[in-house]
């Protein structure tokens, strides 16, 4: 019986990826430099190769977290579906990798995130293959470790869990899209550097605001279930 | 004790729903576009020379199959997520799914 939930869980994860797609936010398809697109992909590739050794130790040491796991994965694409109007007059989506590398730690949601950039591209026209690096390493990699770092400090100091779940997935979506605004910065910036940094965390960090405040709210919805009625798996995650 | 979490969470979840209605009303003329486009018309302006070198690999054919697939994404997303907190606050006899029920 549990087998058959968790195969049943990891079908529908697995479907999930399937449809996954689509977002304001990722860099379009050739709207990076090929050197750039090169030099992001350098930089994911040893945070991804680790994100699937943490994965299997995970699953490993507990099977019962694949529970969760795909949870935190379906968290993802619900969030990544929402396109959702911005006081800047466009509309932008929340990541939902928060959730994740609060629970998991932030290497596991390099790879879940790296999936689902990657079905995004192929299917929904949304990012791109060359800017496959630049995309993954502002979600899938700062977003999640600034979550994660958050919420350790924040359980340091003994901020109740809630507010630490909220601070740490507001700001690891923030700066999701805070680095993409670098990123284009950094490859388009012939008036000048601090220019067009000014005018993409415009375009990119401003939208973002509201939408960060929400995906925060969003996740201390699903936290405060996982605390009340799953606090054996939290504590063996080390969460609570 | 169960109460109260489930009333935290609407509360929450109604919170949501007025930041994301209140841009409707404060910016009444705007287009509500993506970003990701306002991204490539300031790509356009900052360096009018960059030409994009690659093209997406599949388009959906129309933006009714675009939101159908978002739906889907949506729907798929949220099931699963019901699913597993269905089980998790349920039991029904499974080891993980009622650790520590008062």
């Amino acid at each position: 019986m549990k087998r058959k939930i968790r195969l049943a869980s990891i079908t529908a994860a697995l479907l999930g990826l399937l449809v996954m797609n689509a977002s304001a936010m990722h860099i379009a398809e050739g709207y990076l430099p090929g050197g750039w697109c090169i030099a992001w992909y350098a930089v994911c590739i040893p945070f991804v190769v680790a994100g699937f050794w943490a994965i299997k130790k995970r699953v490993s040491a507990n099977p019962k977290t694949v529970t969760l796991l795909a949870m935190c994965g379906a968290f993802a694409f619900v969030l990544s579906a929402l396109k959702i109007p911005s006081v800047t007059g466009s509309c932008s989506h929340p990541t939902g990798v928060g959730l994740g590398a609060i629970l998991f730690g932030p290497l596991v949601m390099a790879v879940l995130g790296l999936v689902v950039l990657l079905f995004q591209a192929i299917l929904l026209a949304h990012g791109g293959i060359t800017t496959l690096g630049a995309n993954v390493f502002s979600m899938a990699i700062v977003g999640p470790f600034v979550s994660y770092g958050i919420y350790r400090l924040c359980k340091k100091f003994g901020v109740p869990a809630a507010v630490g779940v909220f601070l740490a997935a507001f700001l690891g979506d923030l700066l999701t899209y805070v680095t993409t605004a670098f990123e284009m910065a950094f490859a388009h910036n012939s008036v000048g550097f601090v220019e067009s940094l000014t005018t993409f965390l415009g375009i990119f960090a401003v939208t973002q605001l509201p939408l960060a405040i929400a995906e925060g709210l969003l996740t201390v919805v699903v936290f405060n279930v996982l605390q009340k009625y799953s606090t054996t798996e939290l504590r063996d995650l080390r969460v609570l | 004790m169960t109460k109260s979490i489930w009333k935290k969470n609407v509360l929450l979840i109604v919170l949501v729903i007025i930041l994301a209605v209140i841009p409707l009303y404060l910016c009444k003329d705007a287009e509500f576009g993506g970003a990701d486009g306002e991204a490539m018309d300031a790509i356009s302006e900052i360096d009018p020379s960059y030409q994009s070198w690659a093209e997406p690999l599949l388009e959906p054919k129309s933006g009714e199959i675009e939101s159908l697939l978002f739906a889907l994404q949506a729907a798929i997303g949220a099931g699963v997520v019901g699913f597993v907190l269905g089980r998790i606050t349920k039991g029904g006899g499974e080891p993980k799914a009622q650790p520590e029920k008062k």
